[in-house]
């Protein structure tokens, strides 16, 4: 806008160049070092392109959406090798919906477990949505409540996939093979579930970790809840990955 | 604009909790059909085609909304979404590798 008006004027392209450097500076200066933000793709641009933070968000989110994005490279090289042997084994692959059958009343119901262990893992989710949504509000106990349940239900999760484990192990399955088909199920069963249960149970101590500093006030000292969010993206992607284990290795 | 913005970073991601409980109610409800697939045991094309359509949506919801992605400027957008889409490359190459093993394992025990 400035240097529409400048060339309006008839200056020289130097002046110019440098009367608009000025003018910039001293409208920094007067709103406190913020600039204009263009949105959409010449906001990509500006965002990138400028010597200065490119993420406008507070670095700890940065840093934790940086992290899940080589977790997601991790699971994925999981689920990929997963696909690979189950493509290559000329054994049928065991029956997922019998395998993870539970005796209900005598009647095997299909997935049953896995199916609570989905619901009870979205609905930690939801707590958590709600725990970071509070923190913002400021108001602790309700932050500190709905952080403690969260990792409550992660526990639990954590819990039934202990009790899923060893009814698996006692029925003969190992990593090298099983009663009802190609070995690789054990492998791509204990890896992949595994990695995903230590993802929760990490999840349960940092939320546990994060909640006992909500209620001691720590985050109202610091001025921001900030860090809420950050543990909630960790919580909410530990259930994305159960999202895509779900489908593909349970519902396969 | 700015100063809204600037208010914006400075109290962080607030939005409405009748928000966060439709999506917790939609994935429930998606849930709940990527379940049913399984109990009317659905099977083929069909079966595929919806595990992969509840499990696209759940986790767009789960992005999206809840790990507030829709809120994010789109730099940030870009640098998270983009990369693990060479992931794509990865899995098509492994399927197709492991066809071929598969091929030359029904060959090695056919002969």
């Amino acid at each position: 806008m400035s240097e529409n008006a400048l060339t309006t004027n008839g200056e020289s392209a130097a002046a110019i160049e440098g009367l608009a450097g000025v003018a910039a500076e001293n409208a920094m200066t007067a709103t406190g070092g913020s600039t204009a933000e263009p949105a959409g793709l010449p906001g990509v641009v500006s965002d990138w392109s400028a010597d200065k933070q490119a993420f406008r968000v507070p670095w700890g989110k940065a840093m934790m959406w940086i992290f899940l994005l080589s977790d997601t490279f991790i699971f994925t090289c999981f689920l990929t090798s997963y696909m690979n042997v189950r493509i290559s084994t000329t054994v049928p692959w065991p029956n997922p919906s019998e395998v993870f059958a539970l005796n209900v009343g005598g009647t095997p119901v299909p997935l049953i477990l896995i199916a609570i262990m989905t619901m009870v893992l979205i609905t930690s989710s939801g707590t958590m949505a709600m725990a970071v949504n509070f923190g913002y509000r400021r108001n602790r106990a309700n932050t500190t409540a709905l952080m403690l349940i969260t990792a409550g239900f992660g526990a639990t999760f954590v819990g039934m996939q202990a009790f899923e484990w060893t009814k698996l192990i006692m029925e003969g399955v190992r990593p090298w093979g099983n009663p009802w088909g190609a070995p690789q199920f054990g492998s791509t069963f204990f890896m992949i579930t595994g990695f995903h249960g230590l993802h929760v149970s990490a999840g349960v101590i940092y939320l546990s970790v994060v909640a006992s500093r909500v209620w001691r006030g720590f985050y109202d000292r610091k001025g921001s809840y900030e860090t809420v969010e950050i543990t909630g993206l960790y919580w909410h992607f530990v259930d994305l990955v159960w999202v895509f284990i779900f489908a593909f290795f349970y519902l396969w | 604009m700015a100063t809204a913005a600037g208010h914006e970073h400075a109290e962080g991601q607030q939005h409405p909790i009748a928000v966060y409980m439709w999506i917790w109610a939609l994935l429930f409800v998606f849930s709940t059909f990527s379940y049913l697939v399984d109990y009317f045991h659905l099977h083929g094309i069909l079966r595929w085609t919806l595990i992969i359509t509840f499990m696209l949506v759940k986790a767009g919801l789960i992005v999206a909304i809840f790990m507030h992605m829709a809120w994010e400027r789109l730099a940030l957008k870009f640098a998270i979404l983009i990369p693990p889409l060479v992931l794509l490359i990865l899995i098509g190459l492994m399927a197709v590798e492991g066809d071929y093993t598969f091929l030359t394992r029904l060959t090695a025990f056919l002969r």
